[in-house]
């Protein structure tokens, strides 16, 4: 009996999709109230809502993925709630499914990490983080739900607004202020040029469903605008070259787990937007647009590497990474525009499930790394890579789960970072096929670009692990680093098993995007010939068996040592390492995080704009000091602020103090508007 | 029958690996006028160092020890991939070109990482070196297997191998092109003159030597192992895109494969001789001359890529 009502109300569920997802998301509001029950009980707060936070996550994560599965047709629902004649419209499709999989997967492993992590005494009260937090996770479902541009823009501007007080959690340390300001007017801008995006995109008829907008006609002057402002909108929010200002000062300033959320989650609703407004919202697409998109992503991704190459703080390395890898997922968006403009659709699907997969990919191993930095923090009080070295010693869980996102996130198989890599450059291989004459013969370098990218990522990771785990231990005091509790270790653990099942079972990943490119762009990649590997267009042209790969290496290296011990030995003997004859070494002669960077800065000069320091030979306490700046900044941002100052001083004599002034503006504006109306 | 192939063309590669790396030491010996060191030198140093005594640092992390092993067992699965003999091979269809690049990234990241570990500074001198080296080695490599997409259509090796068997008469301008450049990253990539000197103990020239200094007996023996199976896989490769006659098809007689291992060994052998000759009239560069030798490189590969595409888009051609 009781089997029956499971099975009545596995099938209820299964009708109503989108009333499951609905009621799953309410969960965290729930939750965010209860932590203002006891807000500073760190017990109450940290072990037993967070849990929860995560548990709601999994089930998320399962909706979302059975959606994905079963094939479900898209559901919309009117909500009762809203403004009087706006309620709430939500639709859940296989594109929202795809990132709300996303949000799941990743915010269990996060919410799990927190739990372990969160110390009382640090900043705002442990109830308040907890609210913020998870009012939070609900924007970010909200956003991916929403039907309306209405909803949208409040959960939008909900989940700008939660993620500036989670950033600014530790508020008494005035650069983390300047940090979260900065991000907070960043995500405004973006939102201005989001809802000017909707604006235009209702074409007359005023209506703000997102089911009018599909129907509107634009022409194609009026679409193109729509495009560039929700490439500009979103793009602020994803941290793309030149709007990417914000992202290196506000995620190292965050408390790790919500460096990991916005990093790996909240990056991912702004790649959404864009990918719901190009694909399903506008009724065209032009192939200019594919090539802006997909300049600015190369140029981000190459960026990104190359200043996360040269910093010296483990969490703005990885904030600019994160960059990098804004650039990869936007490189395959571009590239999908431009084939689906061309009416390639396979390929069109190819490089937007390629773009999918890397987002998916950048949300476990971008997260799993920002929680490591946080475990790191709390062993260590450091977070300079200067002061960090040999944690694989004290510290092996932590180090054994950060190799596997180090190693995911320099796109090496058989992990995850490689699949969407290596699909993003099978869509490559096909751009010669493009119709446009000089674009087909320009954009095969995009390739050189991304792989140039891809192994500046290799770098970069190298420099990560290699400073923080291995050598020695740079600073006396490292010797006292102590373990990570369980919870953050089985959070880092969710991550990392996340970076290795899709690595080796790709086709996993790959079969949740079919929907969500059959949607998007009326084609899903080619069905794979076996579980065992991938091959997106055809199996003698290209395949991908990360099975292979995982099962041969491990078979080997078990062959090669039993061999090794049974056939010779296995002595050993431990001894000092060579010192080159020169025995007065110490652990700060080690090669540093600024060495590292060396022949980047030598090689990629012109990107930075660099102080240096040097000692002269006769200095006593020689000193070494380089400050690297950001070309945008004196470039675009300073001259943008002090313009926007002089204007604001230009126009501050309206605001004199005189009560009569005010009124005659008032009335004059009145009269002008009335003229406007007249004249109509 | 297909896995009998698989299996005997890994123990061919694991075994021919060390044979091929004396053989080029045998040829710059003798055009460099010297007496030359016994083809088998480099089996009789991997059989004296299986039988010493490990010294490890006593820092050495687990990763440090794992290391030589993986490295060892990346190059076996990359030899496993490449049709050197025959085309019928199971794990061929496990990686095409371009995830071939993305396993040999792996070996390189981990050789980084180990050298990183015991924190001397020439370790990390090495590591930072080599990486440099691979970042821009692999934009150029990637352009000379577009090439081959664009000729063939595929990155496949063995379906590559097949093709070109089946259009013998394609005959494009950009294979030349795609060949110096293939050479070019194949020097880099190895650690041979003119980016860095296997022979070298030089320290402030060195890469390779940097990174496995800490390296000692049967550690160092599978390193070396390794990055000779390295030296013979991207060999393989390269016969496999430029020079792939012989190459036995699926389900051919003992016979063609006999043909087909003569065959790779008289094309080893010239490939040798080629690169001894190469190392032999070229000299070491600086080594942040190394990205004006990896830009050549790529700007050469690309060339070849415009080439086709110029000569394609014209249909009389």
């Amino acid at each position: 009996m009781n089997a029956q009502h499971v099975a009545d109300f596995l099938n209820t569920v299964l009708i109503h999709p989108l009333g499951l997802t609905l009621a799953v998301a309410a969960c965290w509001p729930v939750i965010a109230l209860a932590c203002l029950l006891r807000p500073h009980s760190i017990r109450y707060v940290a072990r037993f809502l967070f849990p929860a936070g995560a548990l709601v996550c999994v089930a998320m994560f399962l909706c979302a993925g059975t959606f994905l599965i079963s094939g479900h047709a898209p559901e919309a629902m009117i909500l009762p709630l809203g403004l009087p004649d706006l309620p709430f419209h939500v639709r859940l499709d296989a594109l929202s499914a795809f990132f709300l999989m996303i949000l799941g997967l990743s915010g269990a492993g996060i919410s799990t990490f927190a739990a372990g992590y969160f110390r009382s005494g640090e900043g705002t009260a442990p109830g308040l983080l907890g609210l913020h937090y998870h009012v939070f996770l609900a924007s970010m479902a909200v956003v991916m739900l929403a039907d309306d541009a209405y909803l949208f823009m409040v959960a939008w501007e909900t989940m700008a607004l939660t993620s500036y007080f989670l950033v600014t959690s530790q508020h008494r340390i005035p650069e983390i202020r300047q940090a979260g300001f900065l991000y907070l007017l960043m995500a405004h801008l973006g939102a201005v040029c989001i809802l000017l995006c909707f604006g235009v995109m209702q074409g007359g008829s005023w209506q703000f469903t997102f089911s009018a907008m599909r129907s509107a006609s634009l022409t194609p002057f009026w679409a193109t605008v729509a495009f560039t402002l929700a490439l500009l909108g979103f793009g602020a929010k994803a941290g793309l070259v030149p709007v990417h200002v914000w992202l290196p000062e506000a995620h190292p300033a965050a408390p790790s787990p919500v460096s990991a959320m916005m990093s790996g989650i909240m990056l991912k609703t702004a790649i959404y937007g864009l990918l719901r407004i190009t694909f399903d919202l506008l009724h065209v697409r032009f192939w200019q647009w594919g090539v802006a998109v997909l300049a600015l992503g190369l140029f981000s991704g190459v960026f990104g590497a190359i200043f996360a190459a040269v910093q010296t703080d483990m969490k703005r390395l990885l904030a600019y990474s994160s960059i990098e890898n804004v650039g990869l997922i936007f490189t395959g968006i571009g590239l999908s525009i431009l084939f689906a403009a061309s009416h390639m659709p396979l390929f069109a699907a190819l490089a937007l499930a390629a773009a999918l997969i890397h987002a998916l990919n950048h949300s476990l191993f971008k997260s799993l790394l920002f929680l490591a930095t946080g475990s790191v923090m709390h062993a260590t009080r450091q977070r300079s890579l200067g002061k960090l070295g040999g944690l694989i010693r004290f510290m092996p869980w932590v180090a054994a789960l950060a190799l596997i996102g180090t190693l995911a996130s320099a796109g090496l198989p058989p992990l995850n970072g490689f699949v969407s890599e290596w699909l993003l450059l099978q869509a490559f291989l096909f751009t010669p096929q493009l119709p446009h004459a000089f674009v087909n013969m320009l954009v095969p370098l995009g390739a050189a670009a991304l792989s140039l990218t891809v192994a500046l990522a290799a770098y970069v990771m190298v420099k990560f692990y290699g400073v923080i785990f291995l050598g020695q231990p740079r600073e006396a005091s490292l010797h006292e680093a102590h373990h990570s509790n369980w919870l953050e270790r089985i959070g880092l653990g969710w991550l990392a098993a996340g970076c290795v099942v899709i690595g080796v079972q790709p086709q996993l990943a790959l079969h949740a995007t079919g929907q969500a490119t059959g949607m998007l762009v009326g084609r899903a990649v080619a069905p794979e010939p076996s579980i065992w590997r991938i091959a997106p267009v055809a199996p003698e042209q290209a395949s991908y068996s990360g099975w292979i790969f995982m099962a041969v290496i491990l078979c080997v290296v078990a062959i090669t040592f039993l061999a090794v011990r049974l056939l010779a030995h296995g002595r050993v003997r431990r001894t000092a390492p060579w010192d080159c004859g020169y025995p007065w070494q110490n652990s700060r002669m080690q090669d540093t995080a600024e060495g590292f960077g060396q022949p980047i800065r030598h090689m990629f000069g012109a990107f930075f704009l660099m102080e240096r320091t040097l000692p002269s030979p006769a200095d006593l306490t020689p000193r070494y000091r380089i400050h690297i700046e950001d070309r945008f900044w004196r470039v675009f941002y300073k001259p943008l602020a002090s313009g926007v100052q002089r204007l604001a001083d230009a126009v501050a004599f309206l605001q004199g103090g005189r009560l009569s002034f005010y009124l005659l503006s008032s009335f004059l504006t009145l009269l002008g508007l009335l003229v406007f109306l007249l004249w109509h | 029958m297909a896995f009998v192939w698989q299996f005997a063309e890994v123990i061919l590669a694991i075994a021919l690996a060390p044979l091929f790396v004396g053989w080029i030491a045998q040829c710059r010996a003798w055009m460099q006028s010297r007496s030359a060191p016994p083809l088998t030198q480099q089996y009789r140093m991997l059989r004296k160092l299986f039988s010493k005594d490990v010294a490890l640092a006593q820092n050495a992390s687990p990763l440090f020890r794992a290391a030589p092993y993986v490295l060892f067992a990346t190059m076996v699965l990359a030899a496993a991939i490449i049709p050197s003999v025959v085309t019928d091979l199971p794990f061929a269809r496990a990686a095409d070109a371009i995830a071939l690049i993305g396993l040999f990234a792996t070996a390189r990241v981990f050789q980084s990482l180990a050298a990183m570990d015991i924190g001397t500074s020439f370790g990390s001198l090495g590591a930072r070196r080599e990486m440099m080296v691979g970042f821009l080695a692999e934009p150029a490599i990637l352009m000379v297997f577009f090439n081959a997409f664009l000729l063939f259509g595929t990155t496949d090796l063995t379906s590559l191998v097949d093709n070109h068997a089946s259009h013998p008469s394609v005959i494009d301008p950009s294979v030349i092109f795609a060949a110096i450049a293939f050479v070019m990253v194949l020097l880099a990539e190895n650690a041979r003159i003119p980016i860095d000197n296997p022979a070298t103990h030089l320290e402030l020239t060195m890469i390779h030597e940097a990174m496995v200094l800490e390296y000692s007996a049967r550690h160092l023996a599978l390193v070396e192992w390794a990055s000779s199976l390295k030296l013979f896989n991207y060999a393989c490769i390269g016969i496999a895109l430029f020079l792939p006659w012989g190459i036995a098809m699926h389900g051919e007689h003992m016979g063609a494969v006999l043909l087909a291992l003569a065959a790779l060994i008289v094309k080893l052998a010239l490939c040798g001789a080629g690169l001894a000759m190469i190392e032999t009239l070229s000299a070491k560069l600086r080594i942040f001359r190394a990205p004006e030798f990896l830009a050549m490189a790529f700007l050469v590969a690309v060339l070849g890529l415009l080439v086709h595409l110029l000569l394609g888009a014209n249909p009389n051609a």
